[in-house]
């Protein structure tokens, strides 16, 4: 374990070759401190959505050496990824059940779940009853239900109306300085990345590596008067700037 | 609305109106062209033969349907066994998927004088059922199991999920709507898996099933007794069809896009 606490996650040179032969990371290293918001930005194929599945486990690295804390781990699918067969409540509390402990204490931990994404009357919907924003919050309270000390975002709100998706930003925020975990955002959009992290690490392509780190240090909570404040566009020029490099370097 | 409901009534009365229409004109036929009743009897003698055989008709029909319910039951249970077992172990596919396919195609009218000479008739029967029921439940399964969301099967991973739960809380559910699909393809199946046996069978044969009593009734001439032996069987086609649909529209209403009611 490194000295700074044990949810730091430390990725070395980390490499990933598909075994079609596709180099998708090469390289890539950074360090992400306990309890800071870090967003990965890159354009498709960039290879951020397999960074984020080697932290998470879901995907081994070919190369290099993966540190991540202990315990448990939240994952946020582009989808919502729900159990349509199970409503709300039943899909919320999945960690639990896994885990062979669907008891009182962890039911008051869903409903808690559930109220603060704003979803506490809607335990007994089914999924395909809900619209897209509310199927992403049932995913992102199923995320948290555990209170884990790492949330891992793989663009999840893509898919989303730029309405909706500012709402669950704010939310995210919300959430994040309520419970304090780290969390890994990965993204395509500048905006979006800049809103939300303290730290924005710039990704290019083939293989994937991280081209440039830029440090957000707005002040929390942001709302919507730092979404259109002269500093918030700003911020957003030097990270798009940092982008459109990213993309020119090329392999 | 007003065009809902009128839709739904016509949906009801015109195939209504259509079979009597046609029973009309059958009974018309008969009596008009003077056809002897051992050549085709009038849907009035039919009737009649319905009435009078009723004993000796339901107690085929209970004979029948049993050996349809086992058969349909074990072809269920071995077709998703099988299925499970096939996800699981990639070489258990390899091993027997192809012969499940050959048992599928080849013509079970063919197999079962085979299947009479080497099995007691009930089990014989009963085995005919099984092997045109189970195909349907397996290969829909297997198309359920195998198309179940990466990502939810990724969630699961990352919980540490075992296998059953694995099996029991994602795969088997996920993979509901097609086995339900495939059941309902077994129902009708088995019970003409079961007709065969039996007819293949025929005078020779000691069942006593409905379609035994069509190839015994054939042979004494008596078409009126076949009619209504053929009339029951198709209503209990129609049956397990029903049972099933609604088994199985009530099992996914609340959550499958197939089953749920359309909100406007």
């Amino acid at each position: 374990m490194s000295e700074r606490g044990e949810t730091d996650v430390r990725l070395r040179d980390v490499g990933k070759t598909f075994d079609n032969g596709t180099a998708a990371l090469a390289g890539l290293t950074f360090d992400v401190a306990a309890g800071k918001f870090v967003s990965l930005l890159g354009p498709s194929g960039c290879g951020k959505s397999t960074a984020l599945r080697i932290v998470a486990g879901l995907s081994e690295a070919s190369a290099g050496a993966v540190e991540r804390p202990g315990g448990s781990l939240g994952f946020v699918f582009q989808d919502p990824t729900l159990m349509p067969w199970a409503n709300v409540a039943a899909n919320v509390s999945l960690p639990f059940k896994l885990r062979g402990a669907d008891n009182a204490a962890s039911r008051a931990s869903v409903m808690q779940a559930l109220t603060r994404v704003g979803l506490s009357e809607f335990a007994d919907a089914y999924p395909r009853q809900l619209s897209g924003g509310m199927r992403m919050r049932v995913s992102i309270a199923r995320a948290l239900v555990t209170e884990p000390a790492l949330l891992l975002m793989d663009e999840p709100f893509a898919a989303l109306d730029e309405i909706t998706r500012f709402k669950l930003n704010n939310e995210l925020l919300t959430l994040w300085q309520e419970q304090r975990c780290t969390v890994i955002f990965v993204t395509h959009s500048v905006f979006e990345s800049v809103f939300l992290s303290q730290r924005i690490l710039v990704m290019a392509s083939r293989p994937g590596r991280v081209f440039a780190e830029i440090d957000i240090p707005a002040s929390y909570p942001r709302d919507e008067k730092f979404r259109t404040s002269a500093e918030y566009a700003s911020y957003c020029r030097q990270v798009s700037e940092a982008l459109a490099q990213a993309m020119k370097v090329g392999p | 609305m007003k065009h809902a409901r009128q839709e739904r009534v016509l949906r009801v009365v015109v195939p209504l109106a259509m079979l009597a229409l046609s029973m009309l004109a059958w009974d018309l036929a008969v009596r008009a062209f003077a056809i002897p009743p051992y050549v085709l009897p009038g849907p009035g003698v039919v009737a009649a033969a319905l009435i009078d055989d009723r004993d000796l008709l339901w107690q085929s029909l209970l004979v029948t349907l049993t050996i349809t319910f086992e058969g349909f039951v074990l072809a269920g249970l071995g077709g998703v066994a099988l299925a499970v077992a096939f996800n699981r172990w990639r070489v258990a596919e390899f091993a027997l998927y192809p012969y499940a396919v050959i048992l599928q195609v080849t013509p079970v009218v063919a197999v079962a004088p085979l299947l009479l000479i080497y099995l007691p008739q009930p089990l014989a029967v009963l085995a005919c059922a099984w092997i045109v029921a189970f195909f349907p439940v397996l290969a829909n399964t297997t198309l359920g199991l195998n198309s179940v969301d990466r990502n939810l099967v990724a969630l699961f991973q990352l919980y540490k999920a075992s296998r059953w739960q694995v099996l029991l809380r994602l795969k088997l559910p996920a993979a509901l709507p097609q086995m339900l699909a495939g059941l309902r393809i077994a129902g009708g199946l088995s019970l003409i898996g079961a007709v065969v046996a039996e007819i293949a069978a025929g005078s020779a044969g000691a069942g006593s099933g409905l379609a035994y009593r069509i190839a015994e009734s054939g042979y004494r001439l008596n078409i009126a007794r076949m009619f209504a032996a053929l009339l029951l069987l198709s209503l209990a086609g129609v049956a397990i069809f029903f049972v099933l649909s609604a088994v199985s529209h009530l099992l996914l209403r609340r959550w499958h896009e197939s089953a749920a009611k359309q909100e406007s």
